[in-house]
């Protein structure tokens, strides 16, 4: 049990070009990247709820040799349009900090 | 083969370290790269022409890199120019390369590729079909390509172009960031996985480094490897550090999409050589079908006014879902009484971003019921004019530090400016349009190349 920053050293969301929305997670070690891989929390689902969108338009890829998950989705709005209040999208990862691995 | 890359910094105008940049000449590459431009600042940069960085701050670096391109006599590239790529800001730094020239007494051949694109060429493009939608994508007609600025991103062939006609100082529109380090390696008949990826490594300069940093990196590209270094003899590198970079600012980490093909990283193994070198094998390249050069656009959305402010009082903070709401029905009768009718009010947006409660997440915000003592407050109004985005918000401010209180009998302040006026006109403001890619016949065709003695 724990959060995430409990397994992480980086957690990072960032424009992927201005449609799109991805995060970084960087675990502190093999075991902490494996236990995060293996707990099926963070997973597509989630992602989906969380950011509003499309299960089969998530994009997640555990990736072992970067020791890192990357998450990307469609931005819930468009880098700079009106009601974009993030543009950088460099807050969006906050709600994930709370969650319970 | 050994092919060398100094890759100086991140962006032109970030700055490096003197004694850095000094190891990556010693070291003796061919060809000096440097990236100048993103659309991660946002719309305003490509919509205006404007560019992020200041031009002293470009001039700093440049004139480093003009003068160690002068001593070891190969190629400098840089791309995306004045941060959009637009056809200005490859004249802005023409202007400072060759103003930095004349000071140092420093000749040379100069390319000039021009990479923003004819509406009448994109609307040719559209009508054959052969403008398709990245995911996700606006919707793109005639009308938005002809209310946007929109620029193309080149890939390695307009630059192998330029060199071939003997350019020594390349400066390029929008450009894939990853082409300027590898279109000498490209020429040279390296392995396309390497050279791609080596690209990719090294395009943010040292942002990949143990400690993250505007500074360089160097690479070593052999047939079979490539090892990259941090210049900076105390800073480091980690295998972690450089796979790990595959992910930044990019949706998946294994798949990197560049114009003629997509460079494949999944099965790429990452080998520490020592503290600052990391060799890498195993990119593959996996060329296109069709060849695709993507489309970045902004245009013009209105000018805004803003004001900023701050609630402390509890009462009003809890009501703010009533009262906002109210004060927007007020708003849109006011526009039509003030304006006498001419102004409709669809056309103008008065938005309150309310900090403190879900003003980063918006919609998003889990914990929107959870405030504190006090809020931050800020309203921006979006007209068609600056001048209109300015009289609606003198009226918006005003009643905005007046909302009616249900419970307080007499007028009260309802909102603390810091600010006196507190009208703060931005200017315009610009939105992204197009997230399409073009199928060219050729890979040059939407890129002007211009030779020039210097």
């Amino acid at each position: 049990m724990g959060t995430i920053l409990d397994y992480c050293t980086l957690v990072r969301s960032k424009n992927a070009g201005p449609f799109v929305l991805t995060f970084d997670f960087m675990f502190r070690d093999q075991a902490a990247y494996e236990h995060v891989r293996d707990a099926g929390v963070l997973t597509a689902e989630l992602f989906a709820r969380l950011y509003r969108t499309a299960e089969e338009r998530i994009t997640l890829v555990f990736h072992e040799r970067a020791l890192a998950l990357k998450v990307s989705l469609p931005r819930p709005k468009v880098q700079c349009a009106p009601d974009d209040t993030d543009c950088y999208a460099g807050q969006q990862y906050a709600p994930l900090l709370d969650l319970e691995l | 083969m050994e092919i060398r890359v100094l890759a100086p910094t991140g962006v032109l105008g970030a700055g490096f370290e003197e004694t850095s940049f000094q190891r990556g000449i010693e070291l003796r590459p061919h060809v000096i790269a440097c990236d100048a431009g993103s659309t991660d600042s946002g719309p305003a940069h490509l919509g205006s022409g404007r560019p992020k960085p200041s031009r002293e701050a470009v001039r700093r670096d440049l004139r480093h890199l003009l003068l160690a391109r002068d001593a070891l006599r190969v190629p400098l590239i840089i791309g995306s120019c004045g941060t959009s790529g637009r056809d200005v800001g490859v004249d802005w730094v023409e202007d400072i390369a060759r103003e930095i020239s004349t000071e140092e007494g420093l000749h040379f051949r100069l390319a000039l590729i021009k990479s923003e694109q004819d509406s009448e060429y994109l609307k040719r493009r559209l009508r054959e079909g052969r403008i398709r939608p990245l995911d996700p994508a606006p919707p793109l007609d005639e009308e938005v390509i002809d209310r946007s600025h929109i620029v193309g991103m080149m890939g390695v062939e307009p630059i192998e172009a330029a060199l071939a006609q003997g350019a020594e100082v390349i400066l390029a529109g929008r450009a894939s960031d990853t082409s300027l380090y590898a279109a000498v390696p490209h020429l040279m008949g390296a392995d396309p996985g390497l050279t791609w990826h080596m690209g990719k490594t090294i395009e943010c300069g040292a942002a990949c480094a143990v400690r993250p940093w505007a500074d360089g990196l160097f690479v070593y590209l052999h047939d079979t490897h490539f090892d990259v270094e941090v210049l900076d003899q105390t800073n480091g590198l980690t295998p972690q550090s450089v796979a790990a970079h595959t992910l930044y600012e990019n949706a998946n980490p294994f798949l990197i999409p560049e114009p003629s093909g997509v460079l494949n990283t999944e099965w790429a193994t990452y080998e520490a050589l020592s503290d600052r070198v990391v060799r890498v094998t195993g990119s593959r390249f996996e060329p296109a079908e069709n060849y695709s050069v993507k489309l970045e656009g902004a245009a013009l959305a209105g000018y805004q006014t803003i004001a900023i402010g701050g609630i402390r009082d509890g009462v009003i903070i809890r009501q703010l879902d009533q009262l906002l709401p109210m004060a927007d029905g007020y708003f849109r009768n006011k526009i039509r009484d003030v304006f006498r009718g001419q102004v409709d009010p669809s056309s103008i947006e008065i938005r309150y971003l309310i900090y403190g409660r879900d003003a980063v997440l918006g919609e998003l915000e889990p914990l929107r019921h959870e405030t504190g003592h006090e809020v931050g407050v800020l309203i921006t109004v979006t007209a068609p004019t600056q001048e209109l985005a300015h009289a609606i918000m003198t009226f918006v401010a005003h009643a905005s530090a007046h909302l009616p209180i249900p419970e307080y009998h007499g007028l009260v302040s309802s909102l603390a400016y810091p600010f006196s006026p507190p009208e703060i006109d931005r200017g315009p403001v610009y939105r992204f349009t197009v997230n399409h890619v073009v199928l060219p016949d050729d890979p040059c065709e939407m890129f002007r190349t211009e030779m020039a003695k210097v």
